[in-house]
């Protein structure tokens, strides 16, 4: 086995086998910079008197030099694919370029060093930027409210679903279910069962839309609301949302939306305006903040003015030409993260609202949905579409016909377009399409690489009917084979350790 | 706009492929009382240099940026190596995915791993998982976990002394769920909990008991006997560290009992970054492991038998579980664990140990210093972060030290108002004696 880390790093070209930091050799000199110590040092033992201190030394822990560091990061980077170096066509995730003024800007020292309990007067300059933000988000989604506390999406549905919980009880209802489509993600159902609530399926009919009779019969007034991704998790635009959202409010319901897919309508559509009362926002999708190899990111919670008295505290405000933080909200539903929430996340998303501006938001939603048709129109011919339905910011294709090729599967399509230089489209989901493959190409794609892309799906196919074999253990050319994931799951190793656990 | 490569004549080609007039006609599917009907009220983009300007005179308005603070409080200003930030700035660690592919995200997978392990041998755990939002949210999140594990006892003991938005965000997390989250108050003059006061809160319906360490005052708890307490009634003991430096002075809490040790990384290489984004972590026994929430990364052979790294454990996540999902968490804070990784590896075990050190003998420094009037409002021991009891209503001082450019530390009186006398005064390896003095000085004018 290569790459054990014993006898240092070695190399395959320029993807290097490196070890783990642990198993590097002690550094002989190296360490940081430190400001030396101007003050009188004293021993921990009699200063922290009757206390319990380390008597270990953090043995175990690395010792690199700060260039072996830099060296073993960046080798590290090399075995990453990135958005900046390929396309990664993740359906949902909406992997668009992160504009660097964004990281730039973000960076200002003085917004970057702000601590989360300096009084309001001196963090003026970040409480602007949040207030703006506020202002912004309100008019891209038609609803006059939001927090922008929750750390990521799945916590800004939990906010959602706490707030409808809120409104409820303060009416004097205590209803027991809350409606989820078969096809939305598993955050949804999570989210409400924190929520205190049980879930009910929604079916979807064969379009992916919501199945309005069946919503129909399971919307009562024991369910206090419907959690609806719209566009849904197929692209497309509930044709009859209004309808939708009629039925769940005859019954005293809310409707949640999940705003993952909110990419597809900037500009053109407004959930406040179609009758969704909470909304979500995954500023790392639509708003271009860096994914980061799965976080941070940032899920603000908007909602109608009926819903605004139990958002989490604390919210800015501007008055008398200051902003301060309005801690006075006594049926607010408390906090959700444990100051204001991702900061440096949301100054990059208002640095991105900033520069595209009214006119640009609408653009790129109109230039990813176009990007997305003139996939679904080149690979149509080789492949299932999910739906006939016209789709928006991303399309689904189903593995019907994979199978003609050799006996392919979804996922030996998706590993072997990494030796085409390609991240693979989500795979898998929805769970209501058999193999599903999900491809969202964003506005950020330019044409040559879609056709790139389109040529490589039907070569790969061509292989496959040629030479099954090469597909089904692909990737060749990446920096791993296929990895097991059954050994991780059944002999779990989850950290280093001298001798193997 | 200048982020999309595809300008008119390509758009124009392509919809003609496509069969349409324009790009209105791409959005034929959304009903028309649907739509917006006209535009966005949102100025027109901004050229480079205007947004550049506009964003370094927003920054000039945050005005605290010019003050010496001890602020601390869960959010700690320390010392970071400069080349950390070059290194997260590699487009391929901040500009990729979730590692779901895992032949092509090694990097991310094994820093995951080594974060991993990194936690587990400062907590003095079994298990970690890839971080969580922050340490609020892990808290809840082990509140949450204790509660599974303990199977039918409703009552979750939260100390006082824990952080009062760590406290609130477990409260906005249990109100709807068969968890009732009771307060242990704070004890007497130590500070500390009292093992007798939590014997006699303990029982048979009770799931965890979580307390801070150093507590919210800044007191260093006596967490073995805590322990005791706590196991002889059949609950766990939770240990929250939301001053993560902490753990290269202090004895891992993992062997002094703790069955669960959750907190904050952020003092790890983050900026306080006004709050966020931060990192929750979260550690475990062994056996506990299936029932913790959030991805974890696990070590594997590839199909040539080289070794690997996947996230793994899948079933425990809502993308399989759905609502029987051990938590609704998607999302780790992996751009940030990276942060912190890069931290760790640089700083290595004698760096750690060398700015913890400095830590306790700054704070020293100033206990040695108070002007008349001042004292510390605990007697238990203390790291980096201490309460000092005011001769005047601490807010009154705060205001006082502010006109004179200083924040000298949080005052009580905004979380409890029976603590209106109280300043909370952090001190780390930013400040040196001369920022010390002056703080020393302000106070005392600030007390007049």
């Amino acid at each position: 086995m290569s790459g054990d880390g014993q006898g240092g790093p070695r190399a395959t070209g320029f993807f290097h086998e490196e070890p783990l930091s642990f198993e590097y050799p002690p550094a002989e000199q190296g360490g940081v910079a430190l400001r030396p110590l101007d003050v009188p040092a004293v021993d921990p033992a009699a200063a922290m008197a009757g206390a319990a201190l380390r008597d270990d030394g953090l043995a175990g822990l690395p010792n690199l030099s700060e260039f072996e560091a830099v060296r073993h990061f960046t080798r590290l980077s090399k075995l990453n694919v990135s958005i900046d170096a390929a396309m990664y066509p993740l359906g949902s995730c909406t992997m668009k370029y992160n504009p660097r003024i964004n990281e730039v800007v973000a960076r200002e020292p003085a917004l970057l060093h702000a601590h989360p309990l300096l009084p309001d007067a001196l963090v003026q300059g970040t409480l602007e930027a949040m207030h703006r933000l506020q202002a912004l988000l309100c008019e891209i989604t038609g609803l006059p409210a939001v927090t922008l506390q929750p750390a990521a999406g799945a916590q800004g549905e939990l906010t959602g679903v706490l707030l409808i919980r809120a409104r409820q009880a303060a009416q004097g209802e205590r209803r027991a279910h809350i409606l989820v489509p078969d096809s939305a993600h598993g955050t949804n159902p999570a989210s409400a069962h924190i929520a205190g609530y049980s879930v009910r399926e929604v079916k979807s009919g064969p379009d992916g839309c919501v199945d309005v009779a069946d919503l129909a019969r399971k919307m009562d007034a024991d369910v206090a609301g419907l959690m609806l991704t719209n566009p849904n998790t197929l692209g497309i635009f509930e044709r009859d949302i209004r309808r939708i959202a009629d039925i769940v409010h005859g019954q005293g319901g809310y409707v949640y939306c999940d705003g993952a897919n909110m990419n597809a309508q900037v500009g053109i559509a407004r959930p406040g305006d179609y009758g969704m009362d909470v909304l979500h926002l995954n500023l790392h999708k639509t708003f271009s903040t860096p994914h980061g190899g799965g976080g941070p990111g940032a899920g603000p919670c908007l909602c109608t003015a009926e819903l605004a008295p139990y958002l989490p505290v604390p919210r800015v405000e501007a008055r008398g030409g200051q902003y301060v933080l309005d801690w006075d909200a006594p049926q607010s539903i408390g906090k959700v993260s444990t100051f204001f929430g991702n900061t440096g996340i949301l100054v990059r998303a208002l640095s991105y609202i900033l520069a595209l501006g009214g006119d640009g938001l609408k653009e790129m939603t109109q230039v990813a949905v176009l990007n997305a048709n003139y996939l679904r129109l080149h690979l149509r011919d080789v492949l299932a579409l999910a739906t006939d339905a016209p789709t928006l910011h991303e399309v689904v294709f189903s593995d019907a016909t994979l199978a003609q090729h050799g006996g392919i599967t979804t996922l030996d399509l998706a590993k072997r377009l990494m030796d085409y230089g390609f991240h693979p489209p989500t795979t898998y989901f929805p769970l209501t399409v058999h193999g599903a493959l999900m491809i969202e190409p964003t506005e950020s794609e330019p044409k040559a690489e879609l056709d790139r892309f389109v040529a490589a799906v039907k070569a790969i196919l061509a292989e496959a009917d040629r030479d099954p074999e090469l597909v089904k253990t692909a990737p060749h050319l990446a920096p791993r084979r296929r990895l097991d994931e059954l050994l991780a799951a059944r002999n779990p190793v989850l950290r280093w350790t001298k001798e193997p656990e | 706009m200048r982020f999309i490569p595809n300008g008119p004549g390509t758009r124009r080609e392509m919809l003609a492929q496509l069969g349409l007039r324009d790009l209105e006609a791409l959005f034929a599917s959304i009903p028309s009382a649907a739509r917006l009907g006209r535009d966005l009220s949102i100025p027109a983009g901004m050229s480079e240099p205007e947004h550049v300007d506009w964003f370094r005179a927003l920054a000039a308005r945050n005005r605290g940026a010019t003050f010496s603070a001890f602020l601390g409080a869960g959010s700690y200003p320390h010392f970071i190596p400069l080349v950390a930030d070059s290194l997260i700035q590699r487009a391929e660690f901040f500009t990729s995915y979730t590692p779901y592919q895992p032949e092509i995200s090694q990097g991310t997978l094994q820093a995951i791993f080594e974060f991993q392990t990194f936690i587990t041998l400062l907590t003095g755990m079994e298990v970690a998982n890839a971080s969580v939002y922050d340490g609020a949210s892990a808290t809840a999140e082990a509140v949450l976990m204790a509660d599974r594990l303990a199977k039918g006892r409703p009552r979750a003991l939260l100390a006082e002394s824990l952080h009062p938005y760590y406290r609130r965000v477990v409260d906005s997390h249990t109100a709807n769920l068969e968890i009732r989250p009771e307060t242990l108050p704070l004890g007497g003059a130590s500070g500390r909990l009292d093992p007798a006061a939590l014997a006699a809160a303990l029982g048979p319906d009770v799931s965890c008991v979580v307390v801070q360490q150093p507590n919210f005052f800044g007191v260093v708890e006596d967490l073995a006997p805590l322990a005791r307490e706590a196991h002889r009634a059949g609950a766990l003991l939770v240990v929250v560290v939301t001053e993560a430096l902490s753990l290269a002075q202090l004895k891992a809490p993992g062997a002094l009992g703790a069955d669960l040790v959750v907190g904050e990384a952020q003092s790890f290489g983050v900026p306080v970054s006004y709050g966020g984004p931060y990192l929750g972590f979260m550690a475990a026994r062994r056996g506990h492991v299936r029932q913790l929430p959030g991805r974890i990364a696990g070590q594997t052979l590839d199909a040539e038998g080289r070794r690997g790294y996947v996230l793994t454990l899948a079933t425990r996540e809502q993308h399989i579980r759905r609502e029987k999902a051990t938590s609704n968490i998607c999302t780790n804070e992996n751009l940030v664990l990276m942060q912190a990784l890069m931290y760790l590896t640089l700083m290595g075990a004698e760096g750690l140990r060398t700015v913890a050190a400095h830590n306790v003998s700054l704070l020293a420094y100033l206990l040695g210093r108070l002007p008349p009037g001042f004292r510390p409002a605990f007697s238990g021991p203390r790291f980096n972060e201490v309460t000092l009891a005011c001769p005047r209503p601490a807010a009154e001082i705060v205001r006082g030290a502010i006109a004179r450019g200083i924040v000298p530390g949080v005052d009580l009186g905004r979380f409890f108002p029976a603590h209106a006398d109280k300043l909370l005064v952090a001190v780390t390896e930013t400040k040196d004696r001369a920022a010390l003095d002056r703080l020393v000085a302000v106070l005392g004018e600030a007390a007049r």
